[in-house]
């Protein structure tokens, strides 16, 4: 079932719309140009049965998650990135940028009540705030093809604003 | 306490220790060579850190998955559907 916006609206805002709609005890969130593949679904099912877990997160760091279609350069900042952040803010998930995730419905409400960032640093402070609010966060390798269809959008503007909302992160919580 | 307090706090704790044993006035320092060697921990410490950073994304860039399968899984799946989707109708 599709429930198509206006227009490009914001990705805080298409989580809200989606929940509005969405029946059931769970919701899966996932990228929509095929990076994600639907066939990690029942993964995530299973894993969030196994540990009885608030958040199930998909990772591209660890077991034999992986990505396809990157350079050295992409996988290089994108290792950098993570590492950085292991540092400072020892969030105890492998993949933090990453958002192909399943979550327990009254989870995501909460936490997009709490959280204020945007992009990249959004899915951060989704995991960050989770750990301060006690909830159980559970591991899935997945594999992420880089856009078949789309442009990417990892520029020098993306880089600063990802190092401005960290440190933020890292002074508030 | 956010992370930044927590590492504030760390810091003052070893900052202090280290300030009290290596720069202590004259009576109550230790003895030589182990103020000799405490004196430039804090930068040892640094540079081990720095080395230890380059190793560890060094690594992880290495060991960094390329999922192969996974690309030519997903053009196999694409292919499936567009013409499953044609059967039952859809123009692309």
């Amino acid at each position: 079932i599709l429930r198509p916006r206006a227009r490009k609206l914001g990705l805080g805002t298409a989580y809200i719309h989606g929940m509005k709609h969405a029946t059931g005890n769970f919701i899966v969130i996932m990228d929509a140009d095929l990076s994600h593949h639907p066939k990690f679904i029942p993964e995530f099912i299973r894993k969030q049965k196994e540990g009885n877990f608030d958040i199930v997160s998909g990772t591209r760091y660890k077991g034999n998650g992986g990505v396809y279609g990157w350079d050295l350069k992409r996988k290089l900042i994108s290792r950098g990135a993570n590492f950085i952040t292991q540092v400072l803010l020892r969030p105890g998930a492998s993949d933090l940028t990453g958002s192909f995730r399943l979550y327990r419905k009254e989870v995501l409400q909460k936490l997009m009540e709490k959280c204020v960032s945007k992009g990249y640093v959004f899915q951060m402070e989704m995991i960050v705030r989770a750990r301060q609010l006690g909830y159980t966060i559970g591991e899935v390798p997945i594999s992420f093809v880089d856009r078949v269809y789309g442009e990417s959008k990892l520029g020098g503007n993306e880089i600063v604003s990802f190092l401005k909302g960290l440190l933020t992160l890292f002074a508030t919580t | 306490m956010t992370k930044l307090g927590q590492w504030l706090c760390g810091l003052a704790v070893l900052g202090s220790a280290w300030a009290a044993l290596a720069l202590a006035p004259p009576g109550l320092q230790l003895a030589t060579p182990y103020r000799q060697a405490l004196l430039p921990l804090p930068v040892y410490l640094l540079v081990a850190f720095g080395c230890y950073s380059l190793a560890t994304v060094g690594y992880r860039l290495a060991t960094f998955n390329d999922c192969e399968e996974a690309a030519a899984e997903l053009q196999e799946h694409i292919s499936a559907a567009r013409a499953d989707l044609r059967r039952r109708g859809l123009r692309f």
